[in-house]
């Protein structure tokens, strides 16, 4: 449902992506894996439309979108999740959730704050606290959940375990296999392999803006010399 | 002043903050959403007092006519601001901001000429609010009922936008896009029409806050850019975006100004001073405490580089060997060109020397410092004046001509101090309040300065008196200064400041003392600012309070912008155009701001990078083009 074919990206003069082709299906969690600064973000960014692609084709749901605004792309029901949360810590936990908020969508869950506030129990208890008063954790649960506002039938996480204690990943490692039970499509980005064994089906391997290698998180587990070449540190 | 006189001076206070806040709450709400300093907000205000006149004239002045007119005109004023936002800023996001500005400037400019040709030069002063024209007797003293409306209007105004913004979706989606409108964008959110919107309302604000004034003070065609001035303070002391700060703000101000006029003179300890003399000033004393106290205002919070807004400017080049030949050519050209030309060509030449300089040093800071400084005629004036003055005070004019700018260098010096303290918007703020604090003094100072009529009677030695003789001063004074800035660029001072400006913490990581270098790239500045203005003096004649007021600080920006700000050469090629086209143009025709406003617009929507920057542009695909 999401496809990137032979994409180019570049920040003005500095090229980073380079032909950079991949997919990801509807019910599939899909990480990316790389170093620091191989590219990751900038592949999230670009098929959000953060970042206007040189080259290539970007498709979504059978539409061309490598063209489209960042908001035209997110109305088409791709989700977005920052790498750096970007939480509005002005707003309060319901206020970020409502900027979120878009018509429901037919093929894709339906989410309201309340059920939101079951798959986030310690969000329920904060709602009218601004942003910039809740813990690390919370706000990387309060951009998930405000992105899900959108009923997105497929969203981009951007290493959603960075930064986060043991038992919030677990959490996290949880919530995403909710999301792929209700169907929707999930691409994260991830240097931390042991989270992404605990939730992808399928991995893409990325160093300085090439893709090196894909396959099963099965097939990744069975080929130590990609691992030791591209992923250890 | 007696008890009851204070009190009846804080009642008008508070009746002219609430205007005050309408125009400066609009404008904080577009700069919150859209990064967009509009300096055409003052001339929308303008837009409103003139169109409320008019409209109030048309429905007759009834009570439903009177307020009619009022609301109306706050609502074409709106009206006019989304036209503008959707056919002319709207191309204009992904630019620089200060092209941005550029472009809300080249507004003030057509707006005025279009004020001019609709109601004509006079003052107009409009109706009394019908059914309000009376006075009420208050601690005995009579305060007009209009008044008791406005300091009712102000906390309105002030608690539906609380509503609005905290109440609605819009205005959550407008917070949320004032804090991070990149992550809004990506959540859904159709920026374009939000920011129709706001400007909509900004607009809205502005020429309401203008209709309300019309029983108070006369439409006159100046008013745009003074309440700008006022506005600008009130929103920056109140802290950018902040829509109870600016209201805050306002009434500090208005009262305060209003103490001013209401206290008079005094004298205490045999000496005389004059309150109301400090009116003009005495916001401007409070904005630069403010500052320097609480960088970002009453109520605003510190405010990061907004993001998604972040550009990478494009290193500064070593002029190449086919420039510098280039340069010496044009040198030579000058050099000569007086052998062909006739007195009057010298004469715009001369003008055209004295703002390329006054142009190179405000690029000086602004470019290679990152100091976008909006009141850079400070020490133009001041070199002028001190030129000027020194001469009249008996000394040779050489000498005189020798030392202005070294006053120049201590008013930047002084000011500097506390401008490099602060960054981006709120820099720029400051430096304009200094620039209105110098013209202040100069203005009112008639002993002293000639006040409002300047000083005359500044002419040149007997062997400079001659056009030709005088030209060859300017030449030899303002090319060197220019090519004294741009070989500073190229020290390791020039890299320290560039440095500063790139990345202050790796800078400062590395041993630089980014606030230090940024305080001498000010100063330096200044003084070639006022090598320009002394020679500026001497080339007329006269001076007078215009060479330091903020039109004058807005010439030398879009000079820089127009020539282009990352380029070298773009202040001179700036300076050059613009003068020669002001000189052109005026002799024209009488609308000669609209037709320079109408050129600017479509050089900055043709030329994004600048003229000297879309020439290099063009010339670097020409070499690339022929080498492949
Ligand atoms: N805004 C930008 N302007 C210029 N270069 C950038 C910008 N953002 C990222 N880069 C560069 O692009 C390259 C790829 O960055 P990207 O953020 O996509 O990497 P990443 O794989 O997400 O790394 P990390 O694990 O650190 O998040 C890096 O070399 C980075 O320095
Ligand atoms: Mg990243």
């Amino acid at each position: 449902m999401l496809e990137m074919k032979d994409v180019s990206s570049a920040y003005g003069r500095a090229h980073i992506l380079y032909d950079l082709s991949l997919s990801a299906n509807r019910g599939e969690v899909v990480v990316l894996l790389g170093r620091n600064g191989a590219g990751k973000s900038t592949t999230l960014k670009t098929l959000i439309g953060l970042v206007r692609p040189l080259a290539g084709e970007i498709s979504f749901d059978g539409r061309r979108i490598e063209r489209l605004e960042p908001y035209e792309i997110a109305r088409l029901g791709l989700g977005y999740v920052p790498e750096e949360r970007r939480i509005f810590t002005d707003l309060s936990v319901m206020d970020n959730l409502e900027v979120g908020r878009q018509a429901p969508r037919t093929g894709a869950p339906r989410w309201t704050p309340e059920k939101l506030f079951e798959l986030f129990p310690n969000l329920a208890d904060m709602r009218e606290r601004r942003g910039a008063h809740i813990s690390g954790g919370e706000q990387q649960m309060l951009t998930i959940a405000r992105t899900l506002m959108g009923n997105p039938s497929a969203i981009l996480l951007d290493e959603p375990s960075e930064g986060l204690a043991p038992v919030i990943v677990e959490q996290m490692a949880r919530t995403i296999l909710e999301l792929k039970q209700e169907g929707l499509c999930v691409l994260l980005s991830e240097q931390n392999l042991h989270f992404a064994n605990l939730v992808a089906d399928r991995a893409y391997i990325i160093e300085k803006g090439h893709i090196r290698y894909q396959g099963t998180m099965t097939e990744l587990a069975a080929n130590a010399q990609v691992r030791a070449t591209y992923l250890s540190v | 002043m007696s008890l009851s006189a204070i009190f009846v001076q804080l009642l008008n206070g508070l009746a002219s903050a609430s205007s005050l806040f309408l125009v400066a709450a609009g404008l904080s709400l577009i700069f919150g959403v859209t990064r967009i300093v509009n300096f055409a907000h003052g001339s929308l205000y303008m837009l409103g007092v003139y169109t409320a006149y008019s409209l109030v004239k048309t429905f007759g002045g009834g009570i439903l006519g009177f307020w009619g007119a009022v609301l109306a005109a706050g609502l074409i004023v709106g009206v006019f601001g989304a036209l503008v936002e959707r056919l002319l800023l709207r191309r204009l996001y992904r630019a620089p901001e200060l092209l941005q500005l550029l472009a809300t400037f080249a507004l003030v400019l057509i707006i005025r000429d279009f004020a001019l040709w609709a109601w004509g030069p006079e003052d107009l002063l409009g109706p009394r609010a019908p059914g309000l024209d009376g006075a009420v007797g208050i601690a005995g003293r009579r305060v007009p009922e209009y008044d008791l409306l406005l300091i009712a209007l102000g906390p309105v105004v002030l608690g539906l936008l609380w509503l609005l913004l905290t109440r609605t979706r819009w205005g959550t989606l407008v917070r949320a896009a004032t804090e991070d409108r990149e992550m809004a964008g990506a959540l859904g959110v159709n920026q374009s029409w939000l920011f129709t919107s706001v400007f909509a309302l900004g607009a809205f604000l502005a020429g309401l806050g203008g209709a309300i004034q019309i029983p108070r003070e006369p439409a006159v065609l100046t008013m745009d850019l003074s309440i700008l001035a006022d506005v600008f303070v009130v929103v920056v002391v109140g802290g950018m975006g902040s829509i109870p700060g600016a209201f805050l703000a306002a009434v500090i101000i208005g009262v305060l100004k209003a103490m001013c006029i209401g206290i008079g003179n005094v004298s205490a300890f045999g000496i005389d001073f004059s309150f109301s003399k400090l009116t003009l000033v005495v916001e401007f004393i409070v904005m630069a405490v403010v500052l320097v106290i609480r960088p970002w205002g009453l109520l605003g919070r510190s405010q990061g580089i907004p993001r998604g807004a972040a550009s990478v400017e494009p290193p500064l080049h070593l002029p190449s060997p086919a420039l510098l030949k280039g340069f010496a050519a044009a040198l030579l050209a000058l050099a000569l060109l007086p052998l062909v030309s006739d007195r009057y060509t010298l004469v715009l030449l001369t003008d055209i020397l004295v703002f390329a300089l006054f142009a190179v040093s405000l690029h000086f800071i602004m470019g290679p410092a990152g100091m976008h400084s909006f009141g850079h005629a400070a020490y133009f004036g001041l070199g002028a004046y001190a030129a000027a003055l020194l001469f009249k005070h008996a000394l040779p004019m050489e000498l005189a001509l020798l030392l202005a700018p070294f006053a120049a260098g201590l008013g930047a010096l002084a000011f500097g101090w506390f401008c490099v303290r602060l960054s981006g918007v709120y820099l720029a703020m400051l430096t304009l309040a200094f620039a209105q604090i110098a013209w202040s003094v100069v203005y009112q100072w008639d002993a002293f300065t000639g006040g409002s009529n300047g000083l005359v009677g500044v002419w040149p030695a007997q062997w400079l008196a001659g056009k030709t003789a005088f030209y060859y001063l300017a030449l030899a004074l303002c090319a060197g200064g220019i090519l004294i800035l741009w070989r500073i660029l190229y020290s390791p001072f020039g890299y320290a400041l560039r440095a500063g400006r790139d990345s202050p913490l790796r800078a400062d990581a590395i041993g630089i003392d980014v606030r230090r270098q940024q305080w001498l790239g000010f100063a330096l500045a200044g003084l070639f600012a006022g090598l320009a203005g002394a020679v500026y003096a001497f080339s007329k004649g006269s001076i007078s309070p215009d060479s330091l007021s903020i039109p004058r600080s807005v010439d030398g920006l879009v000079m820089v912008l127009m020539g282009g700000i990352q380029t070298l050469t773009g202040a001179v090629a700036g300076a050059a155009v613009f003068t020669w086209l002001q000189d052109t143009i005026s002799r024209q025709t009488e609308f000669w701001r609209a037709l320079l406003g109408g050129i600017i617009l479509f050089l900055v929507l043709v030329f994004p990078q600048g003229i000297a920057g879309f020439l290099r542009e063009r010339w670097e695909a020409r070499a690339g083009g022929s080498k492949g």
